[in-house]
């Protein structure tokens, strides 16, 4: 019946229009400020000669509000991520071995999602973090606590994780109320150090170890015991789908253009009635959540252990770097920077074993590191606007394809 | 009561020494607006090329000169490969440049120089003084020289900004880069010394916190003391770099003993951070920082 009545009020609207109109709504609307295609492109009847038009608006007919909405309006676009998601699901799990699973496929997904975290702050609210890594391990310790002390399942425990990280970032994001810019970037290094203090020092948390190393429980969901490579990485990419997901429809929705308009202008959203306490801190609480849930995901998924000197001040600089290099204020960029300095390390070790041969190790680490610094600049250099812009590139130009403009 | 004001005079020079650290900081955050994250790593870099150079080459004295030179070179290489290309960008890019710059320092200094600890002598010995030890002070002689090389610098840099044609012009393109260039000031040029007394008041951390330490990597992460000092004295105020240090130095040392003593030590690391995070949250732009008005 609803179906019905939707193809009847699409096929009305369109049956009502004049001639003229008709034909340019089937070739699609024309984006404005770009030109319509050259006369020489329409067949004898006088319509448009239809291109493989591989990526555009055109031709996508959007007659409810439903439709309006979607995540994915363009058609490869679904299909792509589709594919992607599919390729995830099904593909790696036949083609990966466990090297691949555990030492880089997994790590990619949590660093990513811990990306993704930051990237609400930063990217989309505005607010610099340079505290990222303590609220990982905040979630990295309370996941740990509920899995041994209270014996939850799995998923739960990610989920107090992720609430119990977003109550400290709560806390301390509260400066960000009064403080902005590099200020505040400061001002969150105290959580940074505070939060490493708190889990060193107090033995209820860290289990009592003395270097504060303590394996996690073995993982169960519904009596399947998680403990294999392959099995860890598709709960990873489960939690990281969901929150992706999640993600990506917050930043569409009023609480997503709440925190840009803070990210532009602070003090003008402010004026036209966007609550800068209420939205500050949700970011806070929004992206401590997804750092919570990915130390979690490390401690279990990735190490099989908790120690608090994984979760140090140079990850909040490696994650901060991954959301500038990705992209900031993209759901994708996220996963491209993660990608990108997950593996570079990987990349250099090789290129310089087979370029220089055998150099003494701590050499090697500093060359490392001086590449490491030189490809950031360089890369800040060349595409300040991070991986995701080379994408929106290819993509404008796939929609004027074959005109270059 | 002499516990405590031993207590708080050395931390009063410990603060100096953070000052030290932090007025690099300062000096380009007020020139060119960029929170430069690599000042650490050129502290670093530093004192690693001033300590073996003099190790291996050539006295102290002529180690010192040919280090500074060094800095020099490499802040007219940040000029020109990182700066310039990344001008009228967003504070936040060139704030990831620098970090990125710090690990490239990092490595290079360390790839050039190896890793080892490296000591050095400057001559000044880390004993208390005799006649501070009758009034029953012990206070390191070390300590004090530092303070009053600190003292020097400062001054000297005042004088340089109050006084000197260059120093005017570095404070018009702080104030305001567009202004000063149509004035006619040499933007790149200004950025180039900018960085040059940057690397000089690096070499001088350097060298006083390398005594204190060793030569090390170590010697990087001395930025996250400098920190709180920047942001509870004022990211561009040379005044609220020194006060700063001086609060942070001794509230620090008095925390650690004694609160540190009831909580299990080791304070000293984040309580800085959350004293500068209270005293911003009644003054957000820190004790002498400058305050920015904005208007939609």
């Amino acid at each position: 019946m609803v179906s019905a009545i939707r193809s009847l009020w699409a096929g009305d609207h369109r049956e009502g229009l004049s001639d003229g109109w008709r034909r340019a709504t089937e070739d699609g609307p024309v984006p404005l400020g770009h030109k319509p295609p050259p006369k020489a492109h329409l067949d004898p009847h006088g319509r448009a000669e239809c291109d493989p038009m591989i990526y555009r608006e055109c031709g996508v007919f959007k007659a409810t509000y439903k439709e309006d909405m979607a995540i994915f309006p363009i058609p490869l676009d679904r299909w792509g991520v589709g594919a992607i998601v599919a390729a995830a699901v099904v593909l790696v799990p036949l083609v990966a071995n466990d090297y691949w699973l555990g030492s880089i496929l997994i790590p990619f997904l949590i660093y990513s999602l811990a990306t993704l975290g930051l990237n609400l702050l930063t990217g989309y609210a505005g607010q610099l973090s340079l505290g990222h890594a303590a609220f990982m391990a905040v979630g990295a310790y309370t996941a740990f606590n509920l899995s041994s002390r209270l014996a939850l399942p799995v998923l739960l425990c990610f989920l107090g994780a992720g609430t119990v990280s977003a109550a400290v970032g709560l806390v301390f994001g509260i400066p960000s109320v009064r403080i902005k810019g590099f200020y505040l970037a400061v001002a969150t290094l105290a959580a940074q150090f505070t939060i490493e203090w708190v889990i060193a020092h107090v033995p209820w948390i860290s289990g009592g170890s003395v270097l504060g190393t303590i394996d996690t429980p073995p993982m169960k969901i519904l009596g399947m015991a998680i403990n294999t490579p392959l099995k860890k990485y598709l709960l990873t990419l489960f939690v990281v789908l969901v929150l992706t997901l999640f993600a990506k429809n917050l930043v569409r929705s009023k609480v997503g253009r709440a925190w840009m308009s803070i990210r532009d202008m602070d003090v003008a959203s402010e004026i036209i009635g966007v609550s800068q306490f209420r939205y500050k801190l949700l970011a806070f609480a929004v992206s401590s959540f997804y750092a919570g849930v990915a130390g979690a995901l490390i401690s279990f998924c990735y190490l099989g252990a908790v120690q608090v000197t994984e979760f140090e001040l140079f990850l909040s600089f490696q994650i901060l770097g991954m959301v500038i290099i990705g992209g900031m204020g993209s759901i994708l960029g996220s996963f491209l920077g993660a990608g990108f300095i997950v593996l570079l390390p990987i990349f250099i070790n090789q290129a310089v074993r087979l370029t220089t041969g055998v150099l003494p190790t701590d050499l090697l680490s500093n060359i490392e590191l001086m590449i490491f610094g030189g490809l950031i600049i360089f890369f800040l250099v060349v595409e300040p606007f991070g991986l995701a812009r080379l994408w929106h590139t290819i993509k404008d130009k796939l929609r004027l394809w074959p005109f270059p403009y | 009561m002499a516990f405590f004001m031993e207590v708080l005079i050395s931390g009063l020079l410990a603060g100096v020494m953070y000052s030290l650290v932090a007025l690099g900081f300062v000096m380009i955050y007020k020139a060119s607006g960029v929170f430069n994250f690599a000042q650490g790593a050129m502290v670093l870099f530093a004192a690693l090329t001033c300590v073996c150079l003099s190790e291996r080459f050539m006295p102290f004295w002529a180690a010192c000169l040919v280090t500074l030179a060094a800095m020099v070179l490499v802040a007219t290489g940040i000029e020109g490969i990182v700066l310039r290309p990344l001008v009228a960008r967003p504070p936040i890019i060139l704030f990831m440049a620098t970090i990125g710059l710090a690990f490239f320092l990092e490595g290079l200094g360390q790839a050039i120089w190896g890793t080892e600890v490296h000591g050095i002598n400057i001559g000044i010995p880390d004993n208390p003084l005799p006649w501070l030890i009758q009034r029953g002070l012990m206070v390191s002689q070390f300590d004090l020289v530092a303070a009053l090389i600190a003292g020097v610098l400062v001054a000297v840099l005042v004088f340089f900004f109050q006084k000197t044609r260059t120093g005017r012009a570095l404070r018009a393109v702080s104030d305001d880069h567009e202004a000063a260039l149509s004035v006619g000031i040499p933007l790149r040029w200004i950025w180039g010394v900018t960085w040059g007394i940057a690397g000089l008041i690096a070499l001088v951390a350097g060298i006083m916190w390398g005594t204190r330490l060793g030569v090390q990597y170590s010697l990087s992460l001395i930025v996250l003391k400098a920190l709180p000092v920047l942001i509870l004295g004022g990211l561009d105020s040379i005044t609220g770099a020194i006060i700063g240090g001086l609060i942070i130095g001794a509230s620090e040392k008095l925390a650690e003993v004694y609160l540190g003593s009831l909580v299990g030590g080791g304070i000293e690391n984040f309580f800085p951070y959350l004293l500068g995070v209270l005293f911003l949250w009644f003054r957000p732009y820190g004790l002498f920082g400058r305050e920015i008005i904005e208007r939609v």
